[in-house]
């Protein structure tokens, strides 16, 4: 099979945010590979071991998101794609990225496409059904589990806690959702044998795109904290006289009751 | 010219959910004098939910009927809207932030080579550009977006943007449209329900949350009469559903349902980034914890540190005399 794994670097989970002039500063900040990201790249290994093939993890970034691909062939993945925009594309959104990867698999032979069912960073959640309406692919978002056999595809897909059984057709891209898989860990061997797993690097030229028809349709004009809330008030005295206390505040100060 | 706006509509065990509502509360937001018109999809009659469309705001709704859209499918959904959309080519689509609206949308703009703006929270003009405002970073920062070409597009997030207030003496037409749908090639054998019944979470107006600090499915049960007597629906943190408290159904966060209540009672929840991603926007927080470092407290207006066993008695106690003496 032939297995393509689509995959976001992000700012860390427990990660500050900083803004200054209407953007996030990244300076110092640690990037790891999107959570929803590692459940897809786990499910590739795991997919392949089962029926051979091999595993190919794509990401669209700058070249510090090596590192992110590195781990993903130390977990076990066979080859990287990194499609580097950083000389030629200023600015792109959620079409962009789309485009881009639309292009990189114009002439390869897939099977299936496993992506995050969201970024935790801009968290729109469409790369993955805007690629495979591009592709022609069938697509299941949120899947809790993947069964392939031959053609054949049985997910259990979540939809907000229910589960649906659903059974499809390759080519298939599927979106990961917690609860598919528990992501390993590289290990040493894996993190030395993946320094000399193939990694290319690809410019949108090299794809045959340029600027012009990756214009993004969106665009953001500002960011911006949440307002500082006031320091929550915390109760106290006897647990009775707290709890009484806080229906009170919730009737009349906060006035929800 | 006047303006079209698309507010496609959704429904669960043939109740539309609140977010229809709410996404024509949008429309006019984006819009105030464009043409609202409502979309439906699905195999029973769709006549009443077409009329709440128009009670609360939508000028003309179009239903789509067919046996292949009894479930929500993106093949079967995708091609009864994009039909629709062909014929009224709008100027506008919103849509809610749910499990359909996340799988349906993206699929929509792409085909469409659009833009499409997720999970807005509030949208403005800014003279004759609509901005729309959502989260990011897990809740911790939020941005301003807009649309630079085409067709204006969007999710809202449910409990965020005021629905019109319901008038049943609004009427506007109901064309019914019939749409050949070519045969599915994603097919569901069978769905499990785990939602329970009752107030829809992330809808509910009140939210009471347990985490693995409520130590057992029993421990979960004055939870669930604290909600009731606050006319609300109980959620629960990954913690919880993990431990097999409660079901997956309840989880609130980033991985679950993203909730907005007027008051968030957390009860035994650490308020883990991911929580908090799902929860942080609520109006009203409250966190019972025993131990006061927990993060929850850096989110919570009001806390009380102590063990929940104790509060929560106490709580549903005062909360009763309150509603009796109300
Ligand atoms: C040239 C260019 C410039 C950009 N400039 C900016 C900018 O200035 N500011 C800014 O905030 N964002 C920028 N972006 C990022 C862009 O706005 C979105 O973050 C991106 O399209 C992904 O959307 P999302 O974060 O909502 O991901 P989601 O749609 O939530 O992601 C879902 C899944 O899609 C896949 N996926 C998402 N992004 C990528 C990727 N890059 N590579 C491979 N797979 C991916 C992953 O599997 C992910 O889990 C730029 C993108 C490009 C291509
Ligand atoms: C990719 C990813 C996605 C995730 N998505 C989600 C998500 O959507 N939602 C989510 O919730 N989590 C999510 N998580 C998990 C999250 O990181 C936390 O592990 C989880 O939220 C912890 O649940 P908890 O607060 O119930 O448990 P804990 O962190 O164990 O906290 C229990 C709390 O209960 C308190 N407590 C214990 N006993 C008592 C008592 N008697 N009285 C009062 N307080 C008491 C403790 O002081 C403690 O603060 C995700 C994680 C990952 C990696």
């Amino acid at each position: 099979m032939n297995i393509f794994v689509l995959l976001k670097k992000t700012f860390d989970t427990e990660e500050k945010i900083v803004v200054s002039n209407g953007r996030i500063e990244d300076d110092g900040a640690e990037f790891i590979i999107n959570p929803y990201d590692e459940y897809a790249v786990e499910e590739a290994i795991k997919q392949r071991d089962e029926h051979g093939g091999e595993v190919t993890v794509i990401t669209i970034g700058d070249e510090d998101s090596e590192k992110q691909l590195r781990t993903a062939l130390a977990m076990g993945a066979d080859k990287a794609v990194l499609i580097n925009t950083e000389d030629d594309l200023d600015e792109g959104d959620q079409f962009t990225t789309t485009k881009i990867l639309e292009a990189f698999f114009e002439d390869k032979d897939v099977d299936l496409i496993l992506a995050g069912n969201v970024a935790i960073d801009e968290a729109s959640g469409q790369v993955g059904p805007r690629l495979a309406e591009r592709l022609g692919f069938n697509y299941v978002t949120t899947i809790t589990s993947l069964e392939i056999d031959g053609n054949t595809a049985k997910i259990d897909k979540d939809v907000e806690g229910d589960v649906e059984k659903i059974e499809t057709s390759l080519p298939l891209l599927v979106t990961c959702q917690q609860g598919l898989n528990e992501p390993r860990y590289p290990s040493l061997p894996g993190i030395m044998k993946a320094k000399k797993k193939p990694l290319e690097e690809l410019e949108i030229d090299d794809l045959e795109l340029d600027e012009d028809e990756l214009e993004p349709k969106t665009k953001t004009v500002d960011i911006f904290l949440p307002p500082e809330k006031e320091a929550g008030r915390v109760l106290e005295g006897e647990v009775d006289a707290q709890v009484k206390e806080l229906v009170t505040l919730l009737r009349n100060e906060a006035k929800v009751l | 010219m006047s303006e079209k706006i698309l507010v496609i509509g959704e429904s669960r065990d043939g109740v539309l959910r609140n977010v229809t509502f709410e996404a024509i509360g949008a429309a006019k937001k984006i819009n105030s004098s464009a043409e609202i018109v409502g979309v439906l999809c699905g195999n029973d009659n769709l006549n009443s939910q077409a009329k709440e469309m128009i009670y609360y705001g939508a000028d003309r709704v179009v239903t789509v009927t067919n046996e292949k859209l009894a479930t929500y499918t993106s093949d079967g959904y995708g091609q009864a809207v994009l039909a629709v959309m062909e014929e009224e080519s709008p100027d506008a689509i919103v849509m809610g932030h749910t499990a359909v609206g996340k799988d349906l949308t993206p699929k929509l703009a792409s085909k469409l080579e659009s833009g499409l703006i997720s999970d807005a929270v509030d949208i403005n003009l800014v003279g004759d550009q609509v901005v729309f405002t959502r989260p990011i970073y897990s809740g911790k920062a939020f941005e301003n977006k807009i649309i630079t070409e085409g067709l204006v597009f969007a999710t809202i997030r449910p409990n965020n943007i005021k629905a019109l207030d319901r008038d049943d003496s609004r009427s506007g037409e109901v064309q019914e449209k019939s749409v050949d749908i070519s045969d599915l090639r994603t097919v569901i054998k069978e769905v499990l329900r785990k939602a329970s019944e009752g107030v829809d979470l992330s809808e509910a107006k009140v939210v009471v949350a347990g985490g693995r600090g409520v130590k057992s499915a029993d421990g979960f049960k004055p939870l669930y009469e604290l909600a009731d007597v606050l006319g609300g629906a109980v959620g629960a943190s990954r913690g919880a559903c993990d431990a097999d408290y409660c079901d997956y159904s309840l989880q609130i966060g980033q991985t679950g349902k993203v909730v907005t209540p007027d008051l968030y009672i957390a009860v035994g929840i650490s308020g883990a980034i991911q929580h908090l991603a799902g929860m942080s926007n609520s109006k009203v927080i409250v966190a019972i914890n025993k131990d006061p470092e927990a993060n929850i407290f850096n989110v919570a207006d009001y806390g009380i540190v102590g063990d929940l066993f104790e509060v929560i008695p106490i709580l549903i106690e005062e909360i009763k005399s309150l509603k009796v003496n109300a």
